[in-house]
């Protein structure tokens, strides 16, 4: 009902929209559903008052006008005494109306306040000029995962994510989940959520944070919890040996050519931890967070020149040949 | 009136003299002598009030070029037309220009201009200080231009967070151009905001008691309160970054125990009363404007000003919700909800009081009054989106999205732009002495207002799709393209409204119609002079006995006399009632503000590349003020 509304008070406008769903006014969460409650009720509270003030002004300026006095200062004191009454209660409904709002603002964050100290999953994530490292904390070390750009998370369970900065301010965002947090250097921030529906969310950076602000994207898959227990379980997991011939070769080009320096791929001798984890890209959704699909065209076309997609990425453009890029690129995308 | 002042030591009185005698001498004393040196040595508060305006014109000029350049590079999505390094240049030398050379500047350039006019006095107090101030705001903007044409654009937002503008990851000198640009715009906007508190509170013509001040005049002191306790706040966030940068300090950088939120403290303790500092005076325009073309006296003047003064107060309540999500304590984020909704009380009461007294007088369509029109009606939108954004839950959606650039385009270029365009049309007759062509005004104002609306209404609905700020690019799966397209489109209405606009203002230089004293029989002192005022403003000192001095004595006005004729003099009153109290001798030009604006520009800018600068700088600027205060042997000062 709300959500109809929502878009009827949007209609005038919707034309323009094309196909693109308004994020915020379509929540998947519990934290961007209370805001997009509260969204509502402002817009209609701002709409009238718009349209009333509006009709006002219209009416006062094209009315018909009260007669001529010989000097502007020979006006009705009648008008003004009238006006008084009518100015004054005006304001005294605006301080009600503001005083409505305040309250029901002030209930809907203690809404979304109130599910801390709930969660069950704790992410550790951290911001990078232009990714997020992505570490799922667990009571025992060895079951710690990394990976990067992409969060797991079980559809129904508050999940908190522990934010940091590693060079300068980012802030998270995942408009049909929740609103955004800043990332902090020098600073520890959290917050929690709970995604309430199964599906793959897009979030991104919202605070300027220098060249590629633009492409600092990220993906949360919220799954059912068995298939996020299952793809924690895969998480864990070592590196897939490479079994073809091509993607033993890649393996080799990718450690000789200096790529473990800044990635880490576990079971191999790359420790890099400058760059996003390895071990199981093939099995995010995409690429340079959130730039490319997760395609073999995408993947070959990012390793052969990635200051052409992204300019001003960390990321060196690598001297490869033909055939070393092509190994390059298979191994990369065999590692699931 | 009965002469208050000293008895005559010297010096020839205009009290006996007949008009033509008077005006010939008064000429004599005042007039700037003509040619290059003149031009730089006036302290003729006209003089510099037109130079600021047409400066900050300028400056609108090129950020405006600056947005039309990013509006060519969203149009579509995944644009190759300008890459991320020179986007970010724009955006932030569109957003920097606008509110610190552009926005600012002008409201005080019209506070310089119209001020000592509206209350009745020859000049402004501080002359030398005001003719100081605009060579150093000029050197400023070109500093930041020159800068951004050889590539070394400021690139870290109008905001320039830290550590992203700190040493280490802004490289090269691009942000120091920035903070340096604020040291001279600041040092430029607070002696103005020195100079119009005196002139108010000290140089008012007999009789006009507080009560009797113009809405506009109280709207500009207002404002330089705000000014001064505001801009010292980015002055010191700015130093502290400069010397982060320069000489290796670390105020900002957490890891030596500095501290990168203490930055957005300081910068919004500032940045939220910017915003006012532009809003205020375009109250104060329409507040002029409205009894002109309604025909009556303004409805709640005394309600009015004390909104004004309000909203001057609740301005430094706000900064916070510029930061909800930088994770503050709840309780906190409360309060600054509460305080930031609490503003739109007494904005709510000028706009009630506004269309109160559209409603109880006859309105007249001209452009002015269009502009004011056009003016209600969005910043409306933008005060209701500025409610929205003022809710803790809300803002942590449409901060940093596109949501918030339509709420402050609302509030910015229908709160503060509309006005100052009426205001334009309304006082450019009593600045050239000609009127603006009502045809093309009628044009202008129709492309400006439909093409504002059809520019910025869609970036609301871009903000709730998500689209973030400061992109210099969008990928077309995220469904934003049409909108964009439409917005691009769009600006190219605002962009020619505003040609047009431009157009009229230089072509009716020339070839507008003569305006006379008083083409709109408007009520404030201003009128009661020629236009355009000669150098004196008034052969004789007016004395106001009404809050409409010119609708309540139609004839003549009283006035006041005693003031020398052969040295430059001025009334000088009571805070409250304005009663004469002493003859204030005024300065005479000088060349020695413009040779110390120099010195202080060239250390500035020398601080960009050396400390030690400031200590050879040091010496230029000593020199130039011995100069600028060394004792003239007028008699006035051995007195």
């Amino acid at each position: 009902m709300t959500r109809l509304r929502g878009k009827a008070l949007l209609l005038a406008a919707v034309f323009l929209a094309g196909c693109a769903p308004y994020a915020v006014l379509e929540p998947q969460g519990q934290s961007a559903g209370s805001i997009a409650g509260l969204l509502h009720l402002f817009m209609w509270v701002c709409m009238v008052i718009w349209v009333a003030v509006v009709a006002a002004l219209a009416y006062a300026a094209l009315k018909r006008p009260t007669p001529a006095a010989g000097s502007p200062l020979q006006s009705a004191a009648e008008f003004d005494g009238k006006a008084n009454w009518i100015v004054g209660s005006f304001v005294a409904l605006t301080v009600a109306i503001l005083a409505v709002l305040t309250l029901s603002s002030y209930l809907a964050g203690k809404t979304i306040a109130d599910i801390t100290g709930t969660e069950t999953v704790t992410i550790h994530v951290t911001g990078y000029q232009w990714w997020w490292d992505v570490e799922y904390e667990d009571t025992r070390p060895d079951r710690t995962i990394y990976t990067a750009n992409e969060l797991h998370v079980p559809v129904g369970e508050a999940v908190k994510i522990k934010l940091d900065a590693g060079d300068v301010i980012h802030s998270i965002w995942v408009p049909s989940l929740f609103g955004k947090r800043d990332l902090i250097p020098g600073q520890h921030n959290e917050l929690t959520f709970i995604a309430e529906k199964p599906g793959v969310y897009r979030g991104q950076c919202a605070e300027f944070c220098g060249f590629q602000h633009a492409h600092m994207g990220f993906t949360i898959v919220a799954e059912p919890r068995p298939a996020f227990d299952e793809w924690r379980r895969e998480q864990l997991a070592q590196a897939a040996i490479p079994a073809a011939l091509e993607q033993q070769q890649g393996r080799d080009v990718f450690l000789s050519r200096g790529c473990g320096l800044c990635h880490t791929v576990r079971g191999t001798d790359a420790g890099g931890r400058v760059a996003p984890d390895l071990t199981h890209v093939a099995s995010r959704q995409t690429l340079a967070a959130g730039t490319l699909r997760m395609t073999m065209t995408d993947l070959a076309r990012w390793i052969s020149d990635p200051q052409a997609i992204k300019p001003g990425t960390k990321m060196p453009k690598a001297d490869l040949d033909e055939r070393e890029l092509d190994a390059v690129v298979a191994y990369v995308g065999s590692l699931k | 009136m009965k002469d208050t002042s000293p008895p005559v030591t010297s010096g020839l009185r205009d009290t006996e003299l007949d008009d033509a005698t008077l005006d010939r001498l008064l000429k004599k004393t005042w007039e700037t002598p003509k040619g290059l040196y003149g031009w730089l040595a006036t302290v003729d508060h006209k003089a510099i009030g037109r130079r600021y305006i047409v400066t900050a014109f300028i400056f609108f000029l090129l950020a405006g070029l600056a947005a039309v350049a990013m509006r060519l590079q969203l149009a579509v999505p995944e644009n190759q037309l300008v890459g991320p390094d020179l986007y970010n240049q724009l955006f932030t030398m569109h957003g920097t220009t606008m509110m610190f050379l552009f926005a600012v500047p002008i409201m005080e350039a019209f506070g310089v201009y119209l001020v000592p006019l509206m209350i009745g006095t020859r000049n402004i107090a501080f002359p030398r200080l005001n003719a100081f101030s605009y060579w150093v705001y000029l050197s400023g903007g070109i500093m930041l231009w020159v800068a951004f044409a050889l590539n070394t654009g400021a690139d870290a937002g109008w905001f320039s967070y830290v550590p992203l503008a700190g040493p280490e990851f802004g490289v090269g000198k691009r942000s120091d151009f920035w903070a340096q640009m604020v040291t001279f715009t600041e040092v430029a906007g607070l002696a103005v905001a020195v100079e119009i508190i005196a002139t108010i509170f000290k140089q008012r013509a007999p009789g006009m008691s507080l009560d009797r001040i113009p809405i506009f005049v109280w709207s500009m002191l207002v404002t330089s309160f705000v000014i001064l306790f505001a801009m010292p706040a980015v002055m010191i966030a700015s130093t502290m970054l400069i010397l982060d940068r320069l000489v290796g300090t670390h105020f900002f950088n957490p890891a030596e125990g500095g501290d990168a939120l203490l930055w957005q403290h300081l910068f919004w303790f500032f940045g939220h009363p910017e915003v006012y500092i532009i809003f205020i005076p375009a109250t104060g325009f329409v507040s002029a404007i409205i009894p002109t073309f309604v025909r009556r006296p303004m409805f709640g003047h005394l309600a009015i000003v004390l909104a004004l003064i309000s909203i001057g107060f609740l301005s430094f309540g706000l900064w916070v919700h510029h930061m909800f999500a930088t994770g503050l304590p709840q309780l906190g984020e409360s309060f600054f909800t509460a305080s930031s909704m609490a503003i739109a009380i007494p904005s709510g009461l000028q706009i009630f009081c506004w269309i109160a007294t559209i409603w109880g007088g006859r309105p007249i369509f001209k452009t002015p009054m269009l502009f004011v029109l056009g003016f209600i009606v969005t910043f409306v939108l933008g005060g209701l989106t500025g409610v929205m954004v003022a809710s803790v839950p809300l803002d942590l959606q449409v901060h940093d999205t596109y949501f918030v650039v339509a709420h402050f385009h609302y509030v910015l270029v229908g709160g503060a732009v509309f006005p100052l365009l009426g205001a334009v049309h309304y006082w450019y007759p009593k600045v050239t002495g000609r009127m603006m062509g009502e045809q093309l005004g009628l044009w202008s104002f129709a492309l400006i207002f439909i093409g504002f609306n059809a520019t910025f209404f869609p970036m609301h609905i871009l903000g709730l799709q998500g689209m973030p700020r400061r992109v210099y690019t969008y990928m077309p799966e995220t469904g934003w393209a049409g909108t964009n397209l439409f917005v691009s489109l769009s600006s190219s209405l605002l962009v020619a409204g505003l040609i047009l606009f431009a157009w009229n203002a230089v072509k009716s230089l020339k070839s507008g119609a003569a305006a006379g004293d008083n083409p709109w029989d408007a009520p404030t002192l201003e009128w009661a002079t020629s236009s355009p005022p000669r150098s004196y403003n008034f052969s004789r000192i007016p004395v106001v006995s009404h809050r409409e001095p010119l609708w309540a004595q139609r004839q003549f006005l009283d006035v006041v006399s005693g003031l020398r004729v052969d040295a430059r003099e001025l009334v000088s009153g009571t805070v409250a009632d304005a009663a004469p109290q002493l003859r204030e001798p005024s300065v005479d030009n000088s060349i020695w503000p413009f040779l110390s604006a120099l010195a202080v520009g060239a250390t500035f800018i020398g601080s960009i590349f050396t400390p030690w600068a400031v200590v050879w700088g040091g010496i230029p600027i000593a020199i130039g003020l011995i100069g600028w205060f060394w004792p003239k042997g007028n008699p006035e000062d051995e007195e």
